[in-house]
């Protein structure tokens, strides 16, 4: 390992419905166009060592999403950073590269939660939209339920709510932000929030907007 | 456009909504005011299976290519989608512009395969295009269709307007010519800039006059420029045009030289079934296997030179940042510099981790030599098609593989560290009896015994066996299809004789080929059976969660149309096909004699053996057929412990060699 870099990128809306294993080929491939050395996997079938640190569902934007790239030669990060924006399909941006040492886990053992802007059609008053959250960010706990391919899961999402909040309002509809849990004990998601404010057919687009991750 | 809001309440309830959503790396978008001619470039089933086909690649290059043109795909929404477009009232749109597919000048799809028919229609409504060629003036869109199921077009005949038959990419580019010629006299009824105005008035002699001239492209087929008269037994009594200057036969085309290979393909983000770069390095085979249409309808070969192969291989790399290339012709071991290029291949990017696939490997320990040239990690399976199990079989459809040249191919397969081998057969072929079938499992077992003694328990061996059709333009084409109760005994017999240890069997549905073989072998009068069977809900029949046969029944029953006399009656030589106004270059002569010379059990010689006088020489005057690299050295020798180390065959292929 020579090199490790850690990439922030934005995912959007041109890109949102692909699926992250699809994201993961695209930035391969983007890579490899934009011809960095890449550090590949050992055994039979070799692998570069990319390491994302959170999927993102599908159809979320996102402008901070995080990805850790392994290289076999060093190289500038000003050099990378311009080579690798020449190469992403449009709707992936790449908005800042750092080196960090090779050693730390991967991202994806970092990430702690994650903050989200969700857009939601509404034409209640801001105290009602205020009121809504406030109700159920009270509630000691909120039972949902999980349809997963295995066989659907009961869970409590209020502990995963750290934080819920109306950012804003434009015309007809609020930008709320949350920030949810997302570690080892769980993860948050957007539109189970939403789902639990009663507001699931009213939501118009959710955007990732950090990704928070435990300090070093 | 179609307007993103709709989209984002649409797209989050289907499934993989990457089908639809575009933006794709290599993705061409021009600006439609700029353009004179616009293109949609369908393909009649799901995008994964679209976009794996390299003709619609290579045509959307090449319209692009063009300043005045622009070319956008669109590929058959899933069952999903299709019901949330309707419900919304969401017409079909192009991936590229989200444009309407209604408001495109040409919409030209792609058919390689008869169970997409019912798709075609299906896109043509969700288009909010009237299905029926005649009820389209020049406001619509002009629906041409292109690739093999062009070569008996007729069932389809009242749907599109014209065919393209044989090889698009000259053709393709004197019609949209044509077009940008005939739309520039329209030019007052027709706005520009922001597509069609659908409330100009038709005009007269507008389309007809179109069609008409495109008639006289060579390669073009307007159907409704002929009439088909009929005997009272049912069967073809003539194919004519209905007007003078109308030809009476039309010659597929082809390119003499192969054009450069696309390299800056669209890359998928989606996992498409072939998710990687692909490389023509030869169109046609040489081998004249009977019951191949692909090996009749795309003579002469014509080899790609390998230097051209090298370069656009580096470019395509560099432009899509693919992690595998295939080598694609129908039959890659065939190419006379396959072994220097596979080499180079391996030099130039084993670091890269760069897989090769070469697909339809000839059954020959060279092959395997080949693949463990380009095998470098995991020894997962090798393919071989030795189509029929018996040796008498194989001689009878010209697939001149012994039961020794398999076995020796297995055994270095074996040792060479792979672990599974799959097989290819067919049953139902001419001729064949059960003793043939039977056979299918003693080679299949001589090769699992193989497997074991080099590999052990842990040697596998998977087996496919398809059903025989007899296709158009074969020497097969006026066989009968083996009737369904027979092909069931032979595949329940086969069953039985084959151990169900260590051997994967698969084989095709009966219904799917019956329906294939119909669809491939009818005349225009199924038009009203494929509509019905649509309207009855037929839909992606390719697929088993969503093929419906009773629906295909009840269609039929309901036209008064025996399917058997399509599917499963011997035709005579005299009888007029519903294909012989189409003419691959290969005669009927030669195909007939073809047919003769399997009845006898005999053998005819690879094309670069001898020339047969299959008539395409003649048709197309060639000066050279095959069209292959010139080399001292015409076969690799078999015992060539590394594949391009003679100097021979390098400096053959205008490499140099080295190491």
């Amino acid at each position: 390992m020579v090199q490790r870099l850690r990439i922030t990128f934005a995912k959007g809306d041109e890109v949102k419905y692909i699926s992250h294993l699809d994201l993961m080929r695209a930035w391969e491939r983007a890579l490899r166009r934009a011809q960095i050395p890449l550090a590949y996997s050992q055994g039979f079938n070799p692998r570069p060592r990319l390491f994302f640190a959170s999927a993102l569902p599908v159809g979320f934007t996102s402008r901070a999403e995080v990805l850790d790239v392994v290289l076999q030669q060093r190289m500038g990060l000003r050099e990378f950073a311009s080579r690798v924006r020449k190469q992403l399909p449009v709707g992936l941006e790449l908005k800042t590269v750092v080196e960090i040492p090779p050693t730390l886990p991967a991202p994806s053992a970092q990430v702690v939660a994650a903050e989200y802007e969700v857009v939601v059609e509404s034409q209640d008053a801001l105290h009602d939209m205020q009121a809504r959250l406030d109700k159920l960010l009270a509630a000691s706990s909120i039972p949902r339920r999980r349809e997963r391919p295995n066989g659907a899961r009961e869970y409590d999402l209020r502990p995963l709510i750290q934080r819920l909040w109306v950012i804003g309002q434009r015309q007809g509809a609020y930008v709320l932000g949350m920030r949810l849990q997302a570690d080892e004990g769980g993860t948050g998601r957007p539109d189970e929030v939403m789902a639990a404010l009663g507001l699931t057919d009213a939501v118009r687009a959710i955007e990732r907007v950090e990704l928070v991750l435990k300090p070093l | 456009m179609t307007s993103a809001a709709l989209l984002d309440r649409i797209l989050p309830t289907v499934a993989k909504p990457g089908r639809y959503s575009g933006h794709e790396w290599n993705s061409v978008r021009k600006d439609w005011a700029q353009v004179k001619v616009r293109v949609a470039l369908a393909y009649p089933d799901v995008y994964e299976v679209g976009m794996s086909n390299l003709g619609l690649a290579i045509l959307y290059d090449l319209l692009n290519q063009q300043p005045d043109v622009l070319a956008e795909r669109v590929y058959a929404p899933w069952l999903d989608m299709e019901q949330a477009m309707r419900q919304a009232g969401l017409p079909l749109f192009s991936l590229e512009s989200r444009r309407p597919i209604r408001d495109f000048d040409i919409l030209g799809f792609s058919l390689q395969y008869e169970l997409n028919y019912s798709n075609v229609l299906n896109m043509l409504d969700l288009a909010s295009i009237p299905v029926l060629a005649s009820q389209r003036d020049e406001r619509l869109p002009l629906v041409i269709a292109g690739g093999t199921c062009t070569y008996n077009a007729e069932p389809l005949a009242d749907f599109f307007d014209f065919f393209v038959i044989g090889e698009g990419e000259e053709v393709l580019l004197e019609l949209v010519r044509l077009y940008a010629e005939w739309k520039g006299r329209q030019g007052a009824a027709l706005s520009h800039g922001q597509g069609r105005t659908h409330h100009a008035g038709a005009l007269a002699g507008g389309k007809e006059e179109f069609l008409q001239q495109a008639a006289l492209i060579p390669g073009v087929y307007v159907p409704s420029l002929y009439r088909v008269a009929y005997h009272a037994d049912g069967t073809v009594a003539s194919i004519e045009p209905l007007k003078a200057g109308i030809p009476t036969r039309i010659q597929k085309r082809i390119v003499p030289v192969l054009p450069p290979p696309p390299v800056r393909p669209v890359v998928p983000f989606l996992n498409v079934v072939h998710d990687r770069g692909m490389v023509e390095i030869m169109r046609g085979c040489t081998r004249g296997c009977r019951f191949c249409q692909a090996g009749m309808i795309y003579r002469p070969v014509r080899e790609r030179p390998l230097e051209e192969v090298l370069a656009a291989i580096d470019q395509l790399l560099a432009n899509t940042g693919y992690e595998e290339v295939a080598l694609v012709s129908l039959s890659s071991t065939d190419y006379t510099c396959i072994a220097p290029l596979v080499r180079e291949l391996s030099q130039r990017y084993g670091e890269q981790h760069l897989a090769i696939s070469l697909p339809s490997l000839r059954i020959d320990t060279f092959s395997v030599e080949l693949a463990q040239w380009i095998q470098r990690a995991r020894k997962t399976g090798l393919t071989f098609a030795p189509e029929a199990g018996s040796e008498r079989l194989r001689r009878v459809i010209n697939k001149g593989v012994t039961e020794e040249d398999l076995l020796r191919t297995a055994e270095a397969a074996y040792a060479s560290g792979w672990l599974r081998i799959k097989l290819y057969f067919m049953i139902g072929l001419p001729t064949e009896t059960m003793e043939d079938v039977l056979a299918i499992a003693h080679l299949v077992k001589a090769v699992r015994d193989i497997g074991r003694r080099w590999r052990g328990s842990r040697a596998q061996v998977s087996v496919s066996v398809a059903t025989f059709i007899p296709k158009a333009h074969t020497p097969f084409q006026w066989l009968p299809m083996e009737n369904a109760e027979q092909i069931t005994a032979r595949q329940e017999a086969l069953r039985r004789a084959l151990p169900s240890r260590a051997v994967d069997l698969s084989w095709s549905d009966p219904m799917t080929a019956w329906l294939e073989a119909v669809l491939s072998r009818g005349d225009r009068r199924l038009g009203k059976v494929i509509l019905r069977a649509w309207q009855l809900g037929a839909r992606f029949d390719a697929w088993a969660e969503a093929f419906q046969p009773g629906l295909w029944q009840q269609a039929f029953a309901e036209a008064g149309l025996d399917a058997g006399f399509y599917a499963t009656r011997l035709r005579s030589f005299d009888e007029v096909l519903p294909w012989s106004h189409i003419h691959t270059g290969v005669s009927a002569a030669f195909l007939w004699e073809e047919y003769q010379r399997s009845l006898r059990g005999e053998s005819s010689v690879d094309c670069r053996a001898g020339c047969l006088g299959c008539g395409v020489r003649v048709a197309f005057d060639l000066d050279r057929c095959p069209s292959i690299i010139e080399s001292d050295v015409k076969r690799i020798p078999e015992t060539s412990a590394a594949p391009g180390k003679e100097g021979g065959v390098a400096s053959a292929c205008g490499f140099p060699a080295t190491g």
